[in-house]
């Protein structure tokens, strides 16, 4: 049986007050696939992922027209509730945000939010998603000590831990490893290979190697246009855009 | 020669605490500190220098105006930093900055034409009490206002430097914006939230013309908002007259003048210390 | 759990937070506009050309015929020597902490925050410290003893505000400077300066204005006086005492001319502070 897909996108088009930073984006995002979005900086990659859990609506001045439904809902119908949409993924970022509480309290933070109060079940999923994440063995004897004492490396898979916590189906990074010695982004790699078992994962990422390694499908975005979207294999071996081949053989960058 | 005058602005603050520490000496030779400081007595021309009623006049208008300016003032800079949109808050945050620097006799006279007969006509009756209108409310709420611009300035600055990341880390997780504000926001705002009222705080213990104006100057511990009080600024403002004229006058006047400064000190080195927090800093690499 | 029902009561409490919020920003806007307007409107009546340019004549304080034109001018002699004297000071310190100590020098630490400390003294304080300066070199009331004390009120303000400018001057335009041979005294004075000097004015301006609309400083040092300030040692009329006094007496007439002068340092101050904003704005564009 087909899969609808979790995201699918029409006619995305965004506006930072005057500036157009996306034009009419339109794409399937496959479900249970890594997802890699690829583009020169500044091509709009990031806002791209962030449109889809509507944290581009903080940004002052911002206008969206289109569409992006996320399991069949589009998040953008004004009767839509955005931390519903929210909890459906977690989102890791460039640099890891600890919230300023500690370990257990950053895990527990989501499951709370939604009205788990029963400490048992907060053990439970905290050591559960830790484990996932595995950081569980290096942080299990100092659950209570702020989450900013940890290495980089380990706030970035904490922070996996939590946005796994809240229950998403969805997991998008935004150069969730540019922060991160090749050591913990190794880590952190692995982590996406298992769990795509599980959730779509959709990656913002400007090394061209790591989306090779990661990706099943491939977005390639320049100067706020979709150029080209298609599995992974193509899209590096038989690009169909002349921008594209030019992209990935470095020319243009 | 640039070192020198450097070295020496240093040095102002102890050079002004020496100043009033010589001159407030001959009434410290004369009456224990326990008296000066806990005694009602005030007889300057018997002799009697008991500064309590004052101190607590002090005390009272300053705990009134940090009770009502700093809950609105930490809520308006939220709002201002967080909810309002750009143009707004472009618009409001210069027009508080701005009318921060109007003068405190302004703000006396319109406490004088305003909040005085509004407590007096409408806030005591409502309480049931009676209130010359000249009180220790009409005080704190024309301290409260005085001081609004300071705290809000300084809140909005601390809101400013919490991480737009960290906040969408939050929303990420499904939070509302407003646990968001609750439980990150505030977390790490809340070092400078609490310097920037310490800030507001020892600006209202030492305004003068503004209470003075508006306080009731009777020199008595005031036992409800609605009584007169009598601060110590007003005391020192009040007195220039007469005080070279009775002997240790001019001595106790400035022994108060020197407990404002040793307070006022007191303050800000713990608000400055609290902002350079160094038992917060770990929540502060984010 | 039922998540509609929580988000519910989550969208409550934000909605509760949201108004307390949008109330405490309308009554501190609202506080702040009405002093505005009861100044102007209960001022603009009795504001006259002959307010401005007159002194106070005899019977005055009874009504009768005069200015405040002794205490503009006080307040703008006291103030501007006592931003002269607070300039001569702050700008030789800010040079020094700034381009002769390295970053991180313990003296620049304490001295900025011995500036912090002194910004927080209260402007009565200051007067009473004023005054035992007086009487130690037997100065009286008068026109230099207010500026002594205002300039000791102001210069914290000003060496703060300039630090704050002068720090953003870049090193590597002093480092260019000291390329081509300038001393540190050179380029502290001709290129730091001329670098920040919108920064600088803006910084004197705010100082200013605080200094004129001070009056707790200038009870026990400037003394008041009906005529026209003329010499440093005589007693000078300040605007706030002027506005003080006049506002105490129980003749209307003289109230109303309380209401006129406030109105008056109320324009000046605002004008002075919308200028100083305006300065700042046009640095900025120029430094972006």
């Amino acid at each position: 049986m087909l899969l609808k897909p979790n995201v699918s996108v029409h006619n995305l088009n965004v506006f930072y007050g005057k500036d157009h930073v996306l034009h009419d984006v339109s794409v399937e995002i496959p479900n249970k696939k890594i997802t890699v979005i690829i583009g020169p900086s500044g091509c709009g990659k990031t806002t791209l992922l962030k449109s889809f859990n509507r944290l581009i609506d903080s940004v002052d001045g911002v206008k969206v027209t289109g569409e992006v439904l996320v399991d069949g809902e589009n998040i953008y119908d004004p009767k839509a509730e955005v931390t519903h949409i929210r909890k459906k993924m977690g989102l890791l970022s460039q640099r890891p945000y600890p919230l300023p509480m500690s370990i257990y309290d950053n895990v527990a933070y989501g499951p709370r939010l939604c009205g788990e109060k029963n400490k048992k079940k907060l053990d439970r999923i905290v050591e559960h998603f830790l484990h996932t994440a595995s950081l569980w063995d290096e942080v299990k004897d100092k659950l209570n000590s702020p989450a900013a004492r940890l290495s980089v490396g380990q706030q970035q898979r904490l922070c996996l831990a939590r946005g796994l916590a809240v229950g998403p189906e969805i997991i998008l990074g935004d150069e969730p490893t540019s922060a991160l010695d090749p050591k913990s982004s190794k880590h952190i790699e692995e982590r996406f290979m298992e769990l795509k078992q599980y959730y779509t994962i959709i990656l913002v990422t400007h090394i061209l190697r790591q989306a090779k390694r990661l990706a099943d499908y491939v977005l390639f975005l320049y100067m706020g246009r979709l150029i080209e979207h298609g599995p992974a294999k193509e899209i590096f071996e038989n690009p169909k855009e002349k921008m594209t081949k030019e992209y990935i053989q470095g020319i243009i960058s | 020669m640039m070192r020198g005058l450097a070295v020496a602005s240093t040095l102002i603050v102890v050079l002004i605490a020496l100043a009033l520490f010589m001159r407030s000496k001959p009434i410290l030779a004369l009456k224990p500190l326990t008296t000066l400081l806990f005694s009602t007595a005030w007889h300057p021309s018997r002799g009697e220098f008991g500064f309590l009623a004052f101190i607590a006049g002090t005390l009272w208008v300053t705990l009134v105006a940090s009770f009502i300016a700093i809950p609105v003032c930490i809520l308006a800079s939220i709002y201002l930093s967080e909810y309002a949109d750009k143009r707004l808050r472009e618009w409001i945050g210069p027009f508080i900055d701005i009318l921060a620097g109007i003068p405190s006799v302004v703000y006396g006279m319109w406490g004088v034409l305003v909040i005085v007969p509004l407590v007096k006509n409408i806030i005591a009756p409502l309480f049931g009490g009676y209130s010359a209108g000249y009180s220790v409310l009409a005080g704190g709420l024309v301290l409260a206002v005085m001081i609004s611009p300071v705290i809000i300035h300084i809140s909005v600055e601390v809101l400013r430097t919490v991480p737009s990341d960290l906040k969408q880390a939050s929303l990420a997780l499904g939070a509302t914006k407003w646990e968001t504000i609750k439980f990150v926001v505030m977390k790490r705002a809340m070092p400078g939230m609490i310097a920037a009222s310490v800030l507001g705080l020892s600006r209202a213990f030492g305004e003068t013309i503004a209470v003075m104006m508006v306080v009731g100057n009777v020199a008595r511990i005031p036992r409800t908002v609605f009584d007169p009080a009598y601060p110590l600024p007003a005391l020192i403002a009040n007195n220039y007259g007469e005080m070279l004229s009775i002997p240790l006058y001019d001595s106790g006047l400035l022994f108060a003048a020197l407990l404002l400064l040793l307070v006022v000190i007191y303050f800000n080195v713990v608000s400055k210390m609290i902002l350079s927090g160094s038992k917060w800093s770990l929540y502060y690499n984010g | 759990m039922d998540k509609k029902n929580n988000i519910h009561v989550r969208r409550l409490e934000e909605n509760i937070f949201k108004s307390l919020m949008v109330f405490s920003t309308g009554a501190i806007v609202l506080a702040l506009a009405l002093i505005l307007w009861t100044v102007i409107r209960k001022g603009l009546p009795h504001l006259s050309l002959g307010m401005l340019t007159q002194a106070p004549k005899s019977g005055y304080y009874l009504g009768k015929d005069g200015g405040i034109l002794n205490a503009i001018l006080g307040s703008l002699y006291l103030t501007g020597g006592a931003a002269l004297l607070a300039i001569l000071v702050s700008l030789p310190v800010v040079l020094y902490l700034n381009v002769y100590l390295k970053k991180g020098s313990p003296l620049a630490y304490i001295a900025r925050f011995s500036f912090d400390i002194l910004w927080g003294i209260p402007s009565i304080v200051y007067g009473a410290f004023g005054f035992t300066i007086m009487l130690l070199f037997g100065v009286k009331s008068s026109l230099l003893g207010g500026m002594i004390a205002v300039t000791f009120l102001i210069f914290p303000i000003m060496s703060r505000s300039m630090d704050e400018v002068v720090r953003m001057v870049p090193g590597e335009l002093m480092d260019a400077s000291y390329a081509l041979g300038a001393t540190k005294l050179e380029t502290a004075f001709k290129v730091v300066v001329r670098q920040a000097l919108p920064g600088i004015s803006t910084a004197v301006l705010i100082s200013f204005g605080r200094g004129i609309g001070d009056a707790a400083s200038l009870i026990f040092t400037a003394g008041f006086t009906d005529s026209l300030p003329t010499s440093l040692l005589a007693p000078a009329a300040t605007l706030p005492l002027a506005i003080f006094f006049q506002f105490g007496t129980p003749m209307p007439e003289v109230q109303g001319r309380a209401y006129a002068s406030a109105l008056t340092l109320t324009l000046i101050i605002l004008v002075i502070s919308v200028a100083a904003r305006l300065l700042t704005r046009k640095f900025t564009k120029h430094v972006v």
